[in-house]
Parts: structure tokens; C-alpha cells; sequence
């Protein structure tokens, strides 16, 4: 594939994670994690249902009110509101796909873009296509439907596209929560190919239940149980770990372990 | 693209109609009472504007517009009872009422015509922009939203009732003999408060269309339909909605300013909850959002208020309430979108012609 992942004017970063807990209503979603994320890595975060996998990434995206702290190219970022983590360079997804229906896939990126505009440019109308809207159609495959309303798209389509709305707001950290969740297996490859060439030059974190995709496509992998991290590692080493064969057993790594 | 161009050009096409109708074919055709009405109606229409493009565009349910028309209606009701009392006297209801026997300070401002010009304007958006500010902050919308914009509404009627001694009461503020020096009793410049009501309403609705054509306008749906995802984009979604709903209150106070000379009063039941959930019925109909169609949907339930309530005084409340309720659960996009699935019912007919014709 030619290089067509977007600008990046800075530097890879890694992701640093002490002592996190996020509590709702005196039960502890997630309870003293620590992890490292190296920059640059593509990282699978897998475990059951209620691990708290969710719940770490929205702590981290601002979404959850949570304590510890979790560093990004050394800068904290709890406490600080959604929009001003965004603009440090963390973008994630939702297991929904939520790209804004009644908009063009080209308005929705060009949207995506904007967000670091000057207030005055938002009056004018939109002449041509940026550069980094174009490449990120390119690197999304989605340059023949550009023109067309993101409600429409296939379910596929759609993860693709908020992928490439990270894509042009130049984010360094990529979260992405399940985003092969009911996808074909054809559209599962390509997603996969997507994120080895985003994950080229950013720093990715990937929830996922999915335990093929995650051995074809995974550098790291850290497994959560019960919002503690049960174990941490490269696939084969995880796959090895007697803890997590036990969480998982009768599941997709028990099985073929 | 060439839907686009098709799209512009019937827009431009659509202006190029409606101002030689508005400027030359109504006052030619209208008796002067019917142009005063006219000019009526374009004021609810200038709201109109301001409706579409917090609501129709921002999603925001501004059922409270009554405030702010009210605001701009006022501050240019107290230049002009101050004008025509002459440097140094008290309006006219003042002394009538007899309470007070001392300007009030806060009328003071109101006798320069720069102050009072700006006041209506900008007095509003002032009010808009610090409700906005605390409510959107607080992720207040919805239902909540419109409640709260009709309370203040409520509350800002019953406020001007309580003090009449300074605002006139429920009788409000009547009986004007000039605008900025010209005589309101000479048909000639009444025919000109017209000229100027329409020409600002369709300088306000290009401004409007900018807007809508604008990557603000893009944005500004993108928050309408997902505000939690364009936070995640690293915008304030407040800041978007707080524009869009302080230009909307520029404006109605703007309708509210002009709507004093062309119709001759301003009071309390003019901008209560009844004539602002008007001023949303108008542009519900109409199709809340398209710019044309909010301003024909205000101009032709007004229209049809007057004309009807004449022949049926009972019968019209009914009527608009059931002409509301069949447009929001049939046709939530108004009458306009009548015509937009015209077009491309026409438009997938004509596909389908050409595919034939490449068949054969």
C-alpha cells in the first residue's frame, strides 16, 4: 500500500496508564490498572464481558470521571474535558459506529478535519477537498463514495469511516472500541490492513472480542479481568498463560490453545 | 455537483422573484391597510429566520422567541415614546398614570437613536448568549431546552405586567407619531417602514443561507444529530449551538424593533408564550429547515390567523393546533419537503426514462 496514512508532524508517543480506578456507585469498573502502551504499538485489549474494557477507554477519552492517573507523550490527561483531550491527539470510536447520518462521507471528514480552525473559516463555504480529506478517502476506501450520505453506507463502511475521521484530525493515539463487531469476513481483513497502515505512524489500542482477528493482527495484547489486568505480553505469550486460559476457558483461546 | 448548481440556481432564481414581489408588485397591488398587515407578517417571518436556523439547523426548540422579540420590540417603543415626548418630558402613559414624575434610569439610554439602533440588537443576543452560556454548558436540550426558553418568556410578559408604571402594563407601549423624525402618520413613510422590513428580511435570509452553505452550517448539523460525537471531534459543542441561538435572538429582537412603527404597539401579549409558540408553529409548517420554507410557513399562518379568526373566531385555534399536529407527525420537514420529494420523484422518473432509452 503507498504511504497514504495522513501528516504527522509529531512524534510517536506511548500511552501510560498507573493505577487507574473508575467506580460507579461504589462498584469499581476498573480497579488499579497499570499499563504501557510503547509508541507506536498496535495494542489488542481483550477479556469477558464487564472486564471494564469499555470503561478504560472512556476514562481515558474523559469520558468517565476516574482517578490514578494516565499520561500521553507525558502530558495527564484526566481531568481535563473531552474536546481539549481530542485536541492532545486521542481519538477513539464507539462499538455503534456513530458518524453523522445526514452528512456526506466527504462532509463528515472535512468536519473531522476542522476542528483546529480558526473560527472565521468556519463562515466560508467548503471550495475543493482538503489535502488530508483526500488521502484519508484514499486510505479508507472510500474515494468512489465520497458524495454520498454517511446513512447510507454499509455497516463496514461506516467503522472505515470514523476511522478515517480519526485519520484527518491527525490523532496520535487511536481507540478503537470492537470495530470488526458484525463485519463479514472480507470487510474484517480490510479493517485489519487499515489499522497495520494507520498503526504505521500512530500509537493504537484495540478492544476486541474477536480472538482470530486479534492473533492475525495484534503486536501486544494486554487481557482484563474484572477491571484488573490478568496478563500482558506478545499473542503467543498470552495464548500461554495459564491465568487467562482459565478466564477464557471453553472460549476461542482455551479452545485452540 | 450539477445538483448543487440546479439547487443554487433555483434559490437565486427564487430571490429573483421575490423581491420585484415584494418590492414593486405588492405595494402597486396592496391597499395601504393591507401593506401595513403585510409588513406584519414579514416581521413574524424575520423570526422565522432566526427559527430555522436554531431549530431547523441547530435542533435547538426555541419556544420562548417571544423574549427576545419582545426586547428588541421594546427598546425601539422606548426611543420612540421618548422622541416624541421631546428632550426633558416624560412619555405620554407616564404622566397618565401619574406614579412617577422622574425618567427611570434605565430608560435614559434609550433617547439617542445610536443606543436604542444598537440596543435592539444587540440587547437580545446579549440575553441569548448568557442563557445559552449557563444552559448549554450544563448539556440542557431537548425538551428541557424549549421549557426553559418558554419560562423566561412567561416571565418577561408577567414582568412587564407587574411594572406599568414604567413599561405601560398589559396595555404596553402605543400611540407613536414618529420614526427617527419622519412622521408615522403620513402613508408615505409608513409605506417606507415596509420597504425597509422586507428588505431586511431578505438580506437576513441570504445571511442565513450563507450560514446554512457554510462549514458552520455543516457543523452545526453534525451537532444537531451527534453532539457527543463532535466533542470527540475536539469542538465545544456548546460554542456551536450558543452561536446559532444568539443569532436567532439578534434577529427576532430585530423583527420585534421593526414590527413597532409598521404595526403601532408593543405589549405583554405580544411576547408571551402564546406569540411564541406561534412564531415556531409559522415556521413548523413552513418547514422549519429551509429558510424559504420557515418564512412562507410564518407569512402564511399569520396570514391565515387574521383572515380566518375574522370569519371564524372559534374555529381558528382548532384548526391551527390540528394543522400543526398533522405537519410534525406526517411531514416533519414542513411543507417545503412537499416540494423536495417532487423533485426527485421527477428526478428517479427521468432515471428511469434514460435507462430505457440505453436499453432500446
Amino acid at each position: 500500500m503507498t504511504p497514504v496514512t495522513g501528516r504527522t508532524e509529531q512524534p510517536l508517543a506511548g500511552l501510560e496508564i498507573e493505577d487507574l480506578r473508575v467506580t460507579f456507585d461504589g462498584f469499581a469498573a476498573v480497579d488499579g490498572v497499570g499499563l504501557r502502551v510503547g509508541p507506536g504499538d498496535l495494542r489488542f485489549l481483550i477479556g469477558p464481558n464487564g472486564a471494564g474494557k469499555t470503561t478504560l477507554v472512556d476514562a481515558v477519552s474523559g469520558l468517565a470521571p476516574a482517578t490514578g492517573s494516565v499520561r500521553f507523550g507525558g502530558r495527564e490527561l484526566l481531568g481535563r474535558p473531552v474536546h481539549r483531550i481530542v485536541r492532545l491527539g486521542i481519538g477513539r470510536t464507539f462499538q455503534t459506529a456513530t458518524v453523522f447520518e445526514n452528512l456526506s462521507v466527504l462532509q463528515n471528514l472535512d468536519i473531522a478535519a476542522g476542528s483546529r480552525r480558526r473560527p472565521h473559516t468556519l463562515l466560508r463555504q467548503r471550495r475543493g477537498v482538503p489535502e488530508e480529506v483526500e488521502q484519508a478517502l484514499e486510505t479508507i476506501k472510500l474515494t468512489a463514495h465520497r458524495d454520498r450520505a454517511a446513512g447510507s453506507l454499509a455497516h463496514g463502511q461506516k467503522q472505515w469511516l470514523e476511522i478515517g475521521m480519526l485519520l484527518v484530525q491527525n490523532v496520535r493515539l487511536l481507540l478503537l472500541d470492537e470495530p470488526v463487531a458484525g463485519m463479514s469476513h472480507e470487510e474484517r481483513e480490510a479493517t485489519g490492513q487499515l489499522l497495520r497502515t494507520v498503526g504505521e505512524d500512530r500509537t493504537v489500542v484495540v478492544i476486541e472480542h474477536d480472538m482470530d482477528f486479534m492473533r492475525s493482527f495484534a503486536t501486544s495484547v494486554t487481557v482484563l479481568h474484572a477491571g484488573r489486568v490478568l496478563s500482558e505480553g506478545t499473542v503467543a505469550e498470552v495464548r500461554a498463560d495459564p491465568r487467562v486460559q482459565e478466564v477464557y476457558l471453553g472460549h476461542a483461546v482455551g479452545e485452540e490453545a | 455537483m450539477t445538483a448543487y448548481l440546479l439547487k443554487r440556481r433555483t434559490t437565486l432564481a427564487g430571490y429573483a422573484l421575490a423581491a420585484p414581489l415584494l418590492f414593486a408588485v405588492a405595494p402597486a397591488a396592496m391597499s395601504d391597510f393591507r401593506l401595513e398587515q403585510l409588513a406584519r407578517y414579514l416581521c413574524f417571518a424575520i423570526v422565522a429566520v432566526g427559527i430555522s436556523l436554531a431549530w431547523g439547523r441547530g435542533g435547538m426548540l426555541v419556544l420562548g422567541q417571544g423574549l427576545f422579540f419582545g426586547l428588541g420590540g421594546y427598546a425601539m417603543a422606548m426611543h420612540m415614546k421618548l422622541a416624541d415626548a421631546g428632550a426633558g418630558n416624560l412619555p405620554d402613559f407616564m404622566l397618565l398614570y401619574g406614579s412617577t414624575d422622574e425618567l427611570p434610569w434605565w430608560w435614559e439610554p434609550f433617547r439617542s437613536p445610536a443606543v436604542a439602533l444598537a440596543a435592539v440588537v444587540l440587547l437580545p443576543m446579549a440575553l441569548a448568549a448568557a442563557i445559552g452560556y449557563a444552559v448549554f454548558r450544563r448539556r440542557v436540550r431537548g425538551a428541557y431546552f424549549a421549557i426553559l426558553s418558554q419560562a423566561l418568556a412567561a416571565a418577561f410578559a408577567i414582568l412587564l405586567i407587574g411594572q406599568q408604571a414604567t413599561t405601560g402594563g398589559t396595555n404596553g407601549l402605543t400611540n407613536f407619531g414618529g420614526f427617527f423624525g419622519f412622521s408615522l402618520h403620513d402613508p408615505v413613510n409608513r409605506r417606507m417602514v415596509y420597504f425597509i422590513i422586507a428588505g431586511t428580511l431578505l438580506a437576513l435570509m441570504l445571511l442565513t443561507r450563507q450560514l446554512f452553505l457554510s462549514r458552520y452550517g455543516e457543523l452545526l448539523v453534525a451537532v444537531r444529530d451527534s453532539e457527543e460525537r463532535v466533542r470527540f471531534l475536539g469542538y465545544d459543542p456548546a460554542l456551536v449551538k450558543l452561536g446559532a441561538y444568539t443569532l436567532s435572538a439578534g434577529m427576532a429582537g430585530l423583527a420585534g424593533a421593526l414590527f413597532v412603527p409598521a404595526v403601532g404597539i408593543i405589549s405583554p401579549a405580544l411576547v408571551g408564550i402564546v406569540p411564541s409558540i406561534q412564531f415556531v408553529i409559522g415556521a413548523a409548517i413552513g418547514g422549519r429547515a429551509s429558510v424559504a420554507g420557515a418564512v412562507l410557513g410564518a407569512v402564511a399562518v399569520a396570514w391565515a390567523q387574521t383572515t380566518l379568526s375574522e370569519e371564524f373566531p372559534a374555529g381558528w385555534t382548532y384548526f391551527q393546533g390540528g394543522l400543526f399536529v398533522v405537519v410534525v407527525a406526517f411531514l416533519p420537514g414542513g411543507l417545503a419537503s412537499l416540494w423536495h420529494l417532487a423533485t426527485r420523484r421527477r428526478r428517479s422518473r427521468a432515471g428511469e426514462t434514460g435507462r430505457v432509452v440505453a436499453a432500446a
